[in-house]
């Protein structure tokens, strides 16, 4: 089944052609990396997943974008809805200036969950599912900035998983962290995919080999191949995918 | 053998021009330190004689040469709260407008901001001709606590919108997109995240702005200061005596220069202890947010 579905995709940021006609599908419940060099828009069309570039000025999108079968640029769509259903965990970890508590009854807080009993339960599961209570249950009071780097980023996908969204978007979640944090992460990805469709976003592509069952190769703007994660790796069909992913790229 | 590339004492002249500068530096940073404690001392010892509690709790008597200045410090107290009330809401609001909301390359932003800072650089005296006209005689407040309140808001707004804008434009977009991304909306972004991490450096611009009021007497000269106003003011529309204007008074124009001189470095000595003391309360003020926020 498809989870979310792209249809012939453009995007401009001013007169930057970011997008070029981008057709794929996402299925329920895999983990789909996105891999391709700097600049290649894979972040962007990551972003418009959970319509994170409205925010920017002067950008435009062609085409459609529909998750569980709604287009979600249509007229009408509630937004903070759409973000609650598809969260995001970001290249730097971004906590809040709160406590670690805090951080992840944040999302239930801001969509109207008053209940306190059923926040520090909910909060406990988001912190367990995320690999993180044992490490940091006897000081749920203490800032998230006196967390490491990678208990951080396992707070920001606690603090996403906690609203029990069923897209998870991960923008290159592990570039910024060390080998064990990343190797943690990864971990992770492979148990929430039971929970959530993973949209990845990825320069390590031993990262991308390791965790995804599919993978897209982008290149300037265009999404050059899309495949099994198996076949784009060992028997890809395009000539640049082979060069890039043996590092033959120019 | 080849020429060495660094000829014998290359090094003596940049380091002759390093000790040079920051031997200035310390010169000047010193001196100007001296400066301040020169004239905070002179005014201790002019004023620190006059100080006691009778001054600072009884109204003046006797044409103005003896007593207190308790009228003085009230009015002076009453006018911080009211430009407070004024200028606070406002300009934390529009800052937050300019920052959030608005399109920053927008006309309407680079326009606020232009009038912002046109704003900050007007001389006080001409808020005073035109608290005057719009507050006192056009709204009919008269001479006012009122009208003396809303022309220090009007002077210290650019000053307090600024702060906020610049406050809030440090705090990085990633941790605004990460409130989004939970669902939350632009509001409770900023309610919630935002503001809260914005707030020690806005109060710290709310308190310079109050700092500024507190000294200011040209606003007031014409939409509230009382000459002389012994009893306390019971409503907004009642004029009222302020710690600067009292001290403009009795330097300038009294009638016994060797019984006011001292009262008027006591006045002084009171308006420079309460700045003191609310810079004091400002800093922890911004200690209790930050440790709210947990930043440390």
């Amino acid at each position: 089944m498809e989870k979310i579905e792209a249809r012939d995709v453009n995007f401009y940021y001013g007169d930057f052609h970011a997008l070029k006609g981008i057709t794929m599908d996402i299925p329920q419940n895999k983990v789909v990396a996105f891999i391709g060099p700097s600049g290649c828009g894979k972040s962007t069309f990551l972003r418009l997943f959970n319509r994170m570039n409205d925010l920017i000025p002067g950008a435009r999108l062609d085409g459609k974008i529909l998750i569980d079968g709604q287009d979600i640029y249509a007229p009408g769509t509630q937004v903070d809805e759409l973000r609650k259903n598809v969260g995001m965990v970001f290249q730097r970890p971004n906590p809040f200036p709160k406590s670690i508590f805090e951080n992840v009854a944040y999302g239930l807080k801001v969509n109207g969950i008053r209940d306190k009993k059923f926040i520090a339960r909910r909060v406990e599961e988001s912190l367990r599912g995320a690999a993180l209570w044992n490490e940091v249950k006897d000081k749920l009071d203490a800032s998230a900035y006196a967390l490491s780097g990678g208990q951080q980023q396992r707070l920001c996908i606690a603090r996403a998983m906690a609203v029990s969204p069923s897209v998870l978007l991960m923008d290159e979640p592990a570039s910024a962290l060390d080998p064990i944090s990343t190797a943690k992460i990864e971990e992770l990805i492979c148990e929430l995919r039971s929970q959530v469709t993973i949209v990845i976003v990825t320069h390590n592509m031993q990262q991308a080999s390791r965790v995804s069952d599919m993978t897209a190769f982008f290149y300037m703007g265009e999404m050059v191949e899309y495949d099994d994660t198996r076949v784009i790796f060992t028997n890809p069909s395009k000539e640049a995918t082979q060069n890039y992913i043996t590092g033959r790229f120019g | 053998m080849a020429a060495p590339v660094f000829p014998k004492g290359y090094n003596i002249k940049k380091r002759r021009s390093q000790a040079l500068a920051f031997g200035m530096f310390r010169i000047l940073s010193i001196s100007i330190v001296l400066i301040l404690f020169a004239i905070l001392g002179f005014i201790i010892y002019k004023g620190a004689g006059v100080l006691d509690w009778d001054f600072l709790t009884e109204a003046p008597s006797d044409g103005m040469t003896a007593g207190g200045i308790m009228p003085a410090i009230v009015g002076t107290l009453l006018l911080m709260a009211g430009s407070a009330a004024v200028a606070f809401p406002v300009g934390i609001m529009s800052g937050i407008y300019m920052n959030e909301y608005a399109s920053k390359t927008g006309w309407t932003v680079r326009f606020i901001r232009l009038m912002t800072n046109n704003l900050s650089g007007v001389p006080s005296i001409v808020f005073g001709l035109f608290g005057m006209a719009l507050f006192v005689k056009y709204l009919g407040f008269g001479d006012s606590i009122l009208a003396g309140s809303l022309t220090l808001g009007l002077l210290s707004l650019p000053l307090v919108i600024r702060t906020t804008e610049e406050a809030l434009k440090d705090i990085p977009d990633g941790i605004r997109e990460g409130s989004l991304a939970l669902g939350a909306t632009r509001l409770q972004t900023i309610w919630k995240v935002v503001l809260p991490m914005g707030m020690p450096r806005i109060i710290t611009g709310l308190i310079l702005s109050l700092g500024r009021v507190s000294g200011e007497t040209a606003p007031i000269l014409f939409t509230c200061a009382a000459y002389f106003f012994p009893q306390l003011p019971t409503s907004v529309f009642d004029q009222c005596m302020a710690l600067p204007y009292h001290l403009y008074v009795i330097s300038t124009s009294g009638t016994d220069i060797e019984a006011q001189q001292p009262i008027a470095y006591g006045t002084a000595l009171v308006l420079i202890i309460i700045v003191l003391i609310i810079n004091i309360l400002a800093g922890m003020l911004r200690k209790w947010f930050e440790r709210r926020l947990k930043i440390k």
